[in-house]
């Protein structure tokens, strides 16, 4: 990572504790979700030989924030999936403001091209 | 078969591909989908979404512990991602078209090419060459760490590593997958980018390249929490576990042993997509 100007250790320090905490906090509500979802259907029988496609309150964001509220294990999956999903996202906005910071406006752009097509894929879609 | 159990055993697996990919460099999503469809029998579909959400997780955990080591470039990154990304949605619309039996055809080469590619690996860095004009536009020049002090490198090619960038997120958005072996010959090769700077690079755009399609796919509803947990919290696991003791373990007869399962499991996603059974 070799922003100059805006002193490189700052913003290494930055992304890497960004990333890791995004990692950290998804994984530890992936499982928070897992255990109770293990608890209450543990002994479920499944097949997922044949493709179904999930139900809208487990593929949508405002259903999976419904489920979380109401305390679905498989919900609070999702939502920890979706914070996953959200580290690179935010990883690469931080990166847009460091640009900025450092008035490189080509580098501006270019992230937020990347920027564009990763909220597009997140909510175009995910309504 | 019950849920605990399905938990269990895809768990104890992730975590030995997630151990092995970091340990061979292979990354461990290329033989989840396998694991998943051959072993498991699940729909190929949802261990594609799976296998997306577990890249984001180990690119994102690799990535935080390279970035303070200050390899990676984050303009040649960030320029390149504009094709990955785009690669990316592109194919994860593609993947609407084709069959599930296709895609584990597709899946099948890009297997064998993963392995190929890992037999002929090798660290040592092509003669420093100058930089192409558009090169110096963009300013992807830099500076790594050496033992003998910063060093500072040229790159090229940057049409042809920007055509295969597009291409590699094509397959990651079509196959679930992280592509990171298409991402570093990209690099390595045609752009001519130091290896480390070419690997570390590459992993970091992993993450980014998988979230472009993943949230598609999430709304398709391709990501199934009762597989995507055990999937993701293991190959995690495996990979962090994997990497800490990447610097004691003498990696290179794993990395055949390694490399002969992945052709074993092309071969049988091949098989088993054109007879249809996939």
């Amino acid at each position: 990572m070799t922003i100059k100007g805006w002193g490189d250790q700052r913003i290494e320090i930055i992304v890497g504790t960004l990333l890791r905490v995004g990692v950290l906090l998804s994984a530890s509500v992936v499982l928070i979700g897992g255990m109770i979802y293990l608890t209450r259907h543990g002994h479920e029988h499944i097949n997922y030989s044949t493709f179904h496609g999930e139900p809208e309150n487990l593929k949508s964001i405002p259903g999976i924030a419904k489920g979380t509220a109401g305390f679905h294990g498989q919900a609070i999956i999702q939502l920890g999936l979706l914070l996953l999903i959200a580290t690179p996202v935010a990883r690469v906005a931080f990166s847009a403001v460091a640009f900025a910071i450092e008035r490189d406006s080509m580098y501006v752009a270019i992230t937020l091209v990347v920027l564009a097509v990763l909220l597009y894929s997140l909510f175009a879609s995910g309504g | 078969m019950s849920v605990l159990l399905f938990t269990f055993l895809v768990a104890s697996g992730s975590f030995l591909a997630g151990f092995l990919g970091a340990l061979t460099g292979l990354g461990g999503g290329v033989v989840v989908i396998p694991m998943l469809t051959l072993l498991f029998h699940v729909d190929i579909k949802y261990a594609i979404g799976a296998s997306l959400v577990s890249v984001i997780a180990t690119s994102s955990g690799a990535a935080a512990a390279y970035v303070r080591e200050g390899y990676s470039n984050i303009r040649i990154g960030m320029f390149l991602e504009t094709a990955t990304t785009i690669g990316a949605l592109v194919g994860a619309f593609v993947a609407l078209l084709v069959s599930g039996s296709s895609i584990a055809v597709i899946f099948g080469f890009v297997l064998l090419y993963s392995a190929y590619l890992s037999s002929r690996h090798r660290e040592a860095d092509a003669p420093a060459i100058k930089a192409s004009p558009l090169a110096n536009k963009l300013r992807l020049n830099g500076d790594y760490p050496t033992p003998q002090g910063l060093e500072h490198y040229e790159v090229t090619g940057v049409p042809a590593g920007y055509g295969l960038m597009f291409g590699a997120g094509i397959l990651s958005g079509l196959l679930g997958i992280g592509s990171g072996a298409v991402k570093v010959l990209a690099m390595d090769q045609a752009m001519k980018i130091p290896f480390k700077v070419s690997t570390t690079t590459s992993n970091f755009m992993i993450g980014v390249t998988a979230a472009a399609s993943a949230g598609l796919y999430l709304s398709r509803g391709y990501i199934s929490p009762g597989i995507a947990m055990p999937v993701t919290l293991g190959v995690l696991a495996g990979s962090l576990f994997g990497a800490k003791i990447l610097a004691k373990a003498r990696v290179k007869v794993l990395r055949y042993v390694f490399a002969g399962v992945i052709v074993a499991l092309g071969a049988e996603m091949i098989f088993n997509g054109i007879t249809g059974r996939i």
